[in-house]
């Protein structure tokens, strides 16, 4: 059985209570990084670790923390992002649900390392009951005096609130996060400069997902050099990986990285394989806005190796013939999947989201999504598919934060990898807006 | 005690040398250079802060980040809210990828933008209008539906045509900044955001006039001014009252003897410095009212200069220089025909030629 950082307690009936929670070894971070370290160490520890950001661009969390913006007299404030809204992922929902304490235990040691004296918790709106099971947690742990004033007598004060979002996935991105947290339109700020220097009411602020920071307890408890034990290479720890789609065992996954996605997929102790009498024709690995794979190239690398569950493999080969880990959504499709509607669906959702602010991603997002419709519908051209992929060109790379990138590579691996498909959506209206009508020509599954 | 000249930092913009001080933004310092070398600004308005980043028309390629870290940035960056940096290089118009992705911005503009200049209040001063000529290309690729607004009344001076709007939301930053309180801002998200008032709120202060002074393209238009004319038929004039809310400082647009609009003084960027108060822009319309001072001076290239006759613009001897040093005789070896049916055949091709020519550079 592999080690399982997040996850091990979490089985515990009533884990989600203060004493239930204290009683399985809970808080001893709290207590000891409290009482035998300083802040340096801490951040020191982390680095050590080498945990990289979960939310899904993947940056060391520890050479973050470093980054962070110490002038005199100007609050440091954390904020945890629990905004999670991507499509395919719903790791960090459950781990709040399941185990609340486990975040707050994160927060306050984090908190500490950053000097920070109020930290937030930004949580989707959808999730009200998530936010009353946090708040409670949080009075819980104040009760117990792991918040508030002078913790555990350490002199450090925390207050740590709980922030429910406006449901828009844009506020998930880190500065629009911050707009939305100071009570303005969720619009991404242009970067320069950064949240580590003028973040939160124009001071210092550090942006961690709920999974980078649930993970702090455990690299203080174990040490950072443990931590980076495990996993392969720059890729270290575990990582929950929210697997859905057509797979006999959907749900979510602590990972150690390092596994083969072959073993991912089909082993009983993760996926439990494709449904029967089915096969995997693609997969879509961290979450909707990475670009999709077909079987063959997920399963191994351009070279023949196995492709393993780590930042570094599954980026190899570029977009190519690579993808992202993102943020650990992994929709596995077979072949019953329409690629054209699942691309539709997520130029869809693009448009929907686009917060209307930088002109590429407002009106490409737009564009983008009716040409798929038509295409879906069978109104579609051949000149069309060659237009989505210079729409996605020009859209990505030239927008203020990463939503513009996110609508344009979906789409321009999908045309990349299944070409084919489309163009038989083109060439065939009558038999392609059947219902349940997929494309059934050359494709290679496993 | 150590007295020192500012620093000032060298950085290459289009191969050009130019020393700026630290701080300065790169649409600055290309802006110092003049019109020929300034990225093309939708958004970004010098006088109000915070504008810019948001139109991506001024996209640049820095192919050096410094002196120090001469490693060329990966993306291409806004030019108005980036700072320069000393040694830093900048690629505008020669480069090839900026050019391209500024095709695709005017592009995304256009697509739901309504295309009708020939009605449009602010045709000949659009910034839209001059950034598609200079940057956009000849056709369209756009097959869908365009997104369209009712029109609204936004206060008793002001039309928004939401239509045309491209979100540079230079208004909001206006109503920020110059007034009191902002009763406007843009609603909902991505292609379907619009500018609007709060629930149907009138914008009522002295000074909500500016809104259509800053707005780029015909969204927010003067009911005063709508439909009366074209703006190459009007004649600006500087001239100055004195005002107790305001400056005073304007831009009378004269059709014969009749003031029909007042604007405030643009500069070569089209940016106000000086903001109006709504009764020099909306009542003061006899020439009895104001001190005129002299005609404004417009750029010659500009469509407001046409059919204006400017004493005191002297045609430049460059072209004559030019082309005196560039003189060489001409010396042609293609023989000299005289055969019709020859002369037919080959213009035949040489149109045949000319079309497809024009056809591929047009798709």
């Amino acid at each position: 059985m592999a080690v399982k950082i997040l996850t091990e307690h979490i089985n515990v009936p009533n884990i989600n209570t203060f004493e239930v929670y204290r009683k399985m070894g809970g808080y001893t971070a709290v207590e000891k990084a409290l009482k035998t370290m300083t802040p340096e160490e801490v951040v020191e520890e982390v680095k050590k670790s080498g945990v990289r950001g979960r939310g899904g661009a993947g940056f060391p969390m520890g050479m973050k923390w470093s980054f962070l913006a110490k002038p005199e007299g100007v609050p440091r404030y954390l904020v945890c992002n629990a905004d999670e809204s991507e499509p395919g992922t719903f790791k960090d929902h459950y781990l709040m649900r399941e185990i609340p304490h486990l975040l707050i235990e994160g927060m306050i040691v984090s908190s500490f390392a950053l000097g920070a004296k109020k930290s937030f918790i930004y949580v989707r709106g959808e999730l009200m009951y998530v936010i009353k099971i946090l708040e409670k947690a949080i009075a819980e742990a104040t009760a117990a005096g792991f918040l508030g004033k002078n913790i555990l007598g350490s002199g450090y004060d925390l207050e740590l609130v709980v922030q429910p979002g406006g449901g828009a996935y844009i506020c998930g991105e880190e500065t629009a996060l911050l707009e939305s947290l100071e009570g303005k339109r969720g619009n991404p700020r242009n970067k320069p400069p950064f949240p580590a220097v003028k973040g939160l009411y124009q001071s210092p602020t550090v942006v961690n997902n709920v999974e980078s920071i649930a993970n702090t307890p455990w690299i203080i408890n174990n040490g950072g050099e443990t931590y980076a034990g495990l996993g392969v290479g720059r890729s270290t720890g575990t990582k929950l990986i929210s697997a859905s789609g057509h797979i006999n065992k959907p749900g979510v996954y602590e990972i150690p990285l390092g596994i083969t996605v072959e073993d991912f997929i089909y082993a009983d102790e993760w996926c439990g394989g494709i449904r029967p009498g089915h096969h995997l024709k693609a997969v879509i690995a961290g979450g909707s806005s990475v670009p999709i794979l077909p079987a063959k190239l997920i399963l191994n690398l351009a070279n023949g190796d196995k492709r393993l569950m780590t930042y570094e493999s599954l980026s190899d080969g570029g977009f190519a013939t690579g993808t992202m880990l993102g943020s650990g959504g992994f929709i596995a499709m077979d072949e019953t999947a329409c690629i054209v509607r699942n691309t539709w669906t997520f130029a869809r959702f693009y448009h929907h989201e686009s917060c209307g602010q930088c002109s590429p991603c407002r009106e490409g997002t737009g564009w983008m999504d009716k040409v798929l419709e038509r295409i879906e519908t069978g109104k579609g051209n051949m000149r069309d598919i060659d237009l989505l992929v210079d729409v996605a060109k020009k859209i990505e790379g030239n927008t203020i934060c990463p939503l513009g990138d996110a609508a344009a590579w979906p789409i321009a691996s999908a045309i990349r990898h299944f070409r084919s498909e489309f163009e038989w959506h083109i060439t065939h209206p009558q038999e392609a807006t059947q219902p349940g009508a997929v494309y059934r020509g050359e494709m290679e599954l496993v | 005690m150590e007295t020192t000249a500012p620093q000032l930092f060298k950085i290459t913009f289009d191969g050009i040398e130019i020393e700026v001080p630290p701080g300065t933004t790169i649409m600055q310092a290309a802006r110092q250079l003049g019109p020929k070398y300034a990225p093309p600004a939708m958004c970004y308005y010098e006088p109000l802060k915070g504008t810019g980043g948001k139109c991506r028309a001024c996209l640049v390629k820095v192919t050096a980040g410094s002196a120090k870290d001469p490693r060329p940035m990966p993306k291409l960056i806004p030019s108005c809210i980036t700072t320069v940096q000393d040694g830093m290089e900048v690629e505008n118009t020669t480069n090839e990828s900026v050019l391209e992705a500024r095709k695709g911005i005017v592009e995304f503009l256009l697509i739901n933008h309504p295309l009708d200049c020939p009605v449009c209040d602010q045709a000949g001063e659009c910034h839209l209008q001059d950034f598609a000529f200079e940057h956009g290309r000849v056709t369209t690729r756009y097959e869908e539906e365009r997104r369209t607004f009712e029109k609204h009344d936004i206060g008793p001076y002001v039309q928004l045509h939401m239509t045309r709007c491209i979100l540079c939301y230079r208004c909001v930053f206006t109503a920020d900044q110059i007034t009191n309180k902002r009763v406007h801002g843009v609603l909902n998200r991505g292609d379907h955001a619009e500018i609007s008032t709060y629930i149907e709120k009138a914008i009522d202060n002295d000074f909500s006039g500016n809104v259509i002074d800053v707005c780029p393209v015909g969204a927010l238009t003067d009911k005063t001014y709508r439909f009366k004319n074209r703006v190459w038929f009007t004649k600006p004039v500087e001239a100055h009252c004195d005002c107790e809310k305001c400056s005073g400082k304007v831009t009378l647009w004269y059709r014969g003897d009749e003031v029909i609009r007042v604007t405030a003084r643009k500069n070569e960027w089209g940016e106000v410095k000086e903001f109006i108060c709504n009764t020099c822009r909306f009542e003061r319309k006899k020439t009895s009212e104001w001190t005129i001072e002299e005609p404004t001076k417009i750029s010659r290239h500009s469509v407001i200069m046409a059919n204006k006759y400017r004493a005191d613009l002297k045609k430049p001897d460059f072209g004559l220089k030019v082309a005196a040093a560039q003189y060489k005789e001409i010396d042609d070896s293609r023989p000299y025909l005289t055969d019709n049916n020859t002369i037919r055949e080959l213009s035949k091709e040489n149109n045949a030629k000319a079309n497809q020519r024009s056809l591929a550079e047009n798709n």
